[in-house]
């Protein structure tokens, strides 16, 4: 049986991260859907912060201040020991990646460029033009190809073989061959990505399903604040592709169809660069109240870079340009990019700790499908990327003190269970029921976007859980066109989707109960929020016919008390 | 412009695993509004259609480089291609050239990314680290901009004359990259390793017919990268001649 000391799933650039820090000490693998360049991480472009100081504006920037607005940005329900952690390690992640490679961005005096970003007191966003998550990814995985890292690519992971709070390994799908591969694994680490494709409108990569997250519930790793979901202020309408947060942290202007910079109305200092969850609130609000464009495809509103000139638009934002012209066929420099704002990105995941820890011994997660919280209730525009790799790397600090400490036998016994437990579920899936996966998965985003968006009420919200509780118990009458497993692309999708389904009933069910407005997270029903009763996290942990329970555990505070978010 | 509602996909459908059964085209009919790109047609016939029907796709948005594939004749990536632009109402997607098949629209990739690896693409440094960024003039950094924003696609390896006479040459990719590492003012590999490309599976085998440069999505021009590299490799070589190196 294949055995790895730790099994890595995902190749983006937390799974990479991890894997160049412990392959010299450990045999590690890496097992990736698609090969690893060409996981979401590629798209990320804005940027990474980091207080390196180099800005002429951010010469006194420091990581305490990263860390209080980054807490500030998270509407207080971030972990603040764990946000400064992650904003302290900044600095040497950045210099580290420098010297492994990553081309960044240069100022004139040949330090690395730094830009504005929403929500940041300083210009503290180091960047690469707007392709930083390209060219971050290409450094790690050369980094990987230097070591000899092991890679899978094309492997599907299925199941997480968890017994008595324990995992050794997890079963795989052989996409090429068609096979059922069962892993031994001393450490697994699910580095898995955002859960972005529950959402009909999402920035996402098409692989980012979230079965990861969902995987990890179902093996009784808890699930913590998924009711907080980042919609991006502006992705290109039609396509829903990211636009850049450096669109505007470069200057560019958000416009109603009156010709007014709206933001002054709801951010007065920020404007542009208010955070996130308020310019996505902001222009949702111009579009509902009639100051909107119309469009065949739905109503935006234009972001406009023209001031910003030809040259600059070319030096910095040439990926936005290119996609704009490609995808709607408009051209920066000349015309406003139609906007609209879309899900983006998962501050919830799986229930972790600093140490990437989850509750499950032997099992971590990292990156966009885990939750430590240093985010909360809403993400600061160049904090993924930054993330991703602080917790990939202190994975590898935390992962060898639990080998060393840890003297169980494995297991394969389990494994073997597993596998032939997988092999039915495959079966089954080809077995002949009524139900077409694709049809399932579109009700499941399109009442994830209709109803589980930007704005939330009570009504909508039990109205998708009811949604999601029919397309469950359709689930498995789902029917794949062949039996064939060797690249049946169909089957993967129509295994994911079970998955999907608790992810979507997870933040759903969280944003129900969830009786307050914080961060992404606002209720019409419940417009403020209340720190009296809710400054915690939501926990959700599969029940015995896997419904979700849910629990709440404090936030933790270092020395950064709730203020009123006022930009 | 035609304005056609309909449009004919004919779609070569192959498997490795049926090697007895001939590659054929298969036809699908599909309304396409506009702005539908070649990727949203795809998974719509695998969703609807047909469920069998294979291809690579991530990011759709024209950054990850999954779904390079002959579009009509011309290679192009599937996500960023928009089907009512082209002037006529049946497409033809067929896999990357120069590449086995897998399934239909999937190519096998390993000689294209063993080529990537052999030019050893990592920054090479032999000084010791500084405590923060080895510095990097914003001109040095734009001189490797272009080869940067490499996707690693396959477009350039498909469109490329070479590989189908000469499996064991290079491809465009694996220069452009070791162009990107070489003209890095922060690398420090030294110039005996133009060796491994001096010769018919390197530099010197390309024929300079350009069709790399106009398959690139990304405005990557490889045969600039072949160039610099053979420029390279005459200082390498009149220096070692001199005695100087």
């Amino acid at each position: 049986m294949l055995a790895h000391d730790v099994l890595i799933v995902g190749g983006g650039l937390s799974g990479l991260r991890a894997a160049v820090g412990l392959c010299d000490k450990f045999n590690v693998g890496v097992v990736t859907k698609v090969h690893p360049l060409r996981s979401h991480s590629i798209a990320a472009q804005g940027g990474i912060n980091a207080a390196l100081a180099n800005h002429p504006e951010g010469r006194d920037d420091t990581w305490e201040k990263h860390a209080f607005d980054t807490i500030k940005g998270s509407d207080y329900l971030a972990d603040q020991a764990a946000v400064e952690t992650m904003c302290r390690e900044a600095i040497g992640i950045v210099y580290e990646m420098e010297h492994w490679g990553t081309p960044f961005s240069r100022f004139e005096d040949g330090s690395i460029a730094q830009r504005p970003f929403g929500g940041a007191g300083y210009p503290r966003t180091c960047y690469s033009t707007d392709l930083t998550g390209h060219v971050l990814l290409n450094t790690l995985y050369e980094r990987a190809l230097a070591k000899g890292v092991t890679v899978y690519p094309e492997w599907h992971v299925l199941d997480l073989a968890v017994e008595d709070g324990i995992c050794h390994g997890v079963t795989v799908f052989d996409l090429r061959k068609g096979e059922i591969i069962p892993i031994l694994a001393r450490a697994t680490v699910f580095a898995t990505g955002g859960y972005g494709r529950v959402y009909l409108h999402s920035t996402n990569a098409l692989i980012n399903s979230g079965s990861g997250i969902g995987m990890a519930y179902q093996a009784g790793a808890p699930l913590k604040d998924m009711e907080f979901v980042q919609f991006h202020p502006t992705s290109i309408i039609g396509a829903n592709i990211l636009m850049s947060e450096a669109c505007r942290g470069e200057g560019g202007y958000l416009v109603n169809n009156r010709g007014e910079r709206f933001m002054e109305r709801y951010a007065p200092k920020a404007m542009e660069l208010a955070p996130r969850d308020i310019v996505a609130r902001s222009i949702t609000t111009e579009i509902e109240e009639g100051r909107g464009f119309a469009h065949p495809l739905g109503t935006y509103i234009k972001l406009d870079l023209r001031h910003l000139g030809e040259k600059r638009i070319l030096e910095r934002l040439p990926g936005i340009r290119n996609i704009s012209m490609d995808f709607v066929g408009v051209d920066p420099v000349r015309d406003p990019i139609p906007i609209m704002p879309c899900q983006h990105y998962s501050m919830g995941g799986i229930d972790v700790n600093e140490r990437c820890e989850s509750t499950v011994k032997g099992f971590y997660a990292l990156g966009e499908c885990a939750c430590v919280s240093v985010h909360g209730g809403n993400r600061l525009g160049g904090n993924s990327l930054l993330d991703t790799i602080v917790f990939g790397k202190l994975a590898t600090l935390s992962i060898p003190e639990y080998l060393e400490s840890q003297t169980l036998p494995p297991c394969p016994k389990l494994l073997q269970e597993k596998e032939a437990r997988a092999a039915a579920r495959l079966r089954k899936l080809a077995e002949g029921g009524r139900e077409k996966y694709y049809q399932l998965f579109a009700e499941l985003a399109k009442v994830m976007s209709d109803n589980v968006g930007i704005f939330r009420e009570r009504a909508e919200l039990e109205e998708a859980l009811r949604v999601i509780a029919g397309i469950k118990e359709r689930y498995p009458q789902i029917c794949v066109s062949s039996a064939r497993h060797s690249m049946n692309y169909e089957l993967m999708s129509a295994l994911e989707l079970g998955a999907m389904l608790d992810v979507a009933h997870t933040i759903t069910l969280g944003a129900l109960l969830r009786e307050e407005s914080r961060g992404a997270h606002f209720r019409r029903d419940f417009k403020e929020r209340d720190d009296a009763n809710w400054l915690k996290h939501t926990i959700a942990q599969a029940g015995e016919s896997n419904e979700p329970v849910i629990s709440f555990k404090d936030v933790s505070f270092t020395k950064y008390k709730p203020l009123p978010r006022i930009y | 412009m035609l304005a056609a509602n309909y449009y004919t996909f004919k779609i070569l459908r192959y498997d490795t695993l049926e090697p007895a059964k001939e590659p054929y085209l298969a036809s699908y009919r599909i309304r396409v509004i506009p702005g539908l790109t070649v990727l949203a047609v795809l998974i719509r016939i695998r969703d609807e259609i047909d469920g069998t029907l294979a291809f690579r796709s991530s990011c759709r948005a024209a950054v990850c480089g999954s779904c390079a594939m002959v579009i009509n004749g011309k290679i192009d990536l599937a996500c960023r291609t928009q089907v009512a632009p082209f002037n006529t109402d049946t497409v033809i997607l067929e896999p990357l050239p120069n590449l086995e098949i897998i399934k239909d629209l999937v190519v096998d990739l390993a000689p294209f990314w063993a080529s990537y690896e052999q030019i050893k693409p990592w920054l090479t440094r032999k000084s010791p680290a500084p405590e923060k960024e080895l510095p990097q003039s914003a001109e040095d950094r734009k001189r490797i901009d272009q080869y940067v924003n490499c996707i690693l696609c396959a477009s350039c390896y498909g469109a490329c004359p070479v590989p189908a006479r000469d499996p064991s040459y290079l491809g465009p990719h694996a220069f452009a990259k070791l162009e990107r590492f070489m003209a890095d003012s922060r690398d420090e590999r030294p110039a005996s390793v133009l060796e491994t490309v001096n010769n018919e599976r390197g530099v010197w085998g390309c024929d300079t017919v350009l069709r790399c440069i106009d398959a690139c999505p990304k405005e990557v021009r490889p045969t600039d990268a072949i160039v610099a590299l053979r420029k390279r490799l005459i200082k390498y070589k009149t220096k070692k001649i001199l005695g100087q190196d």
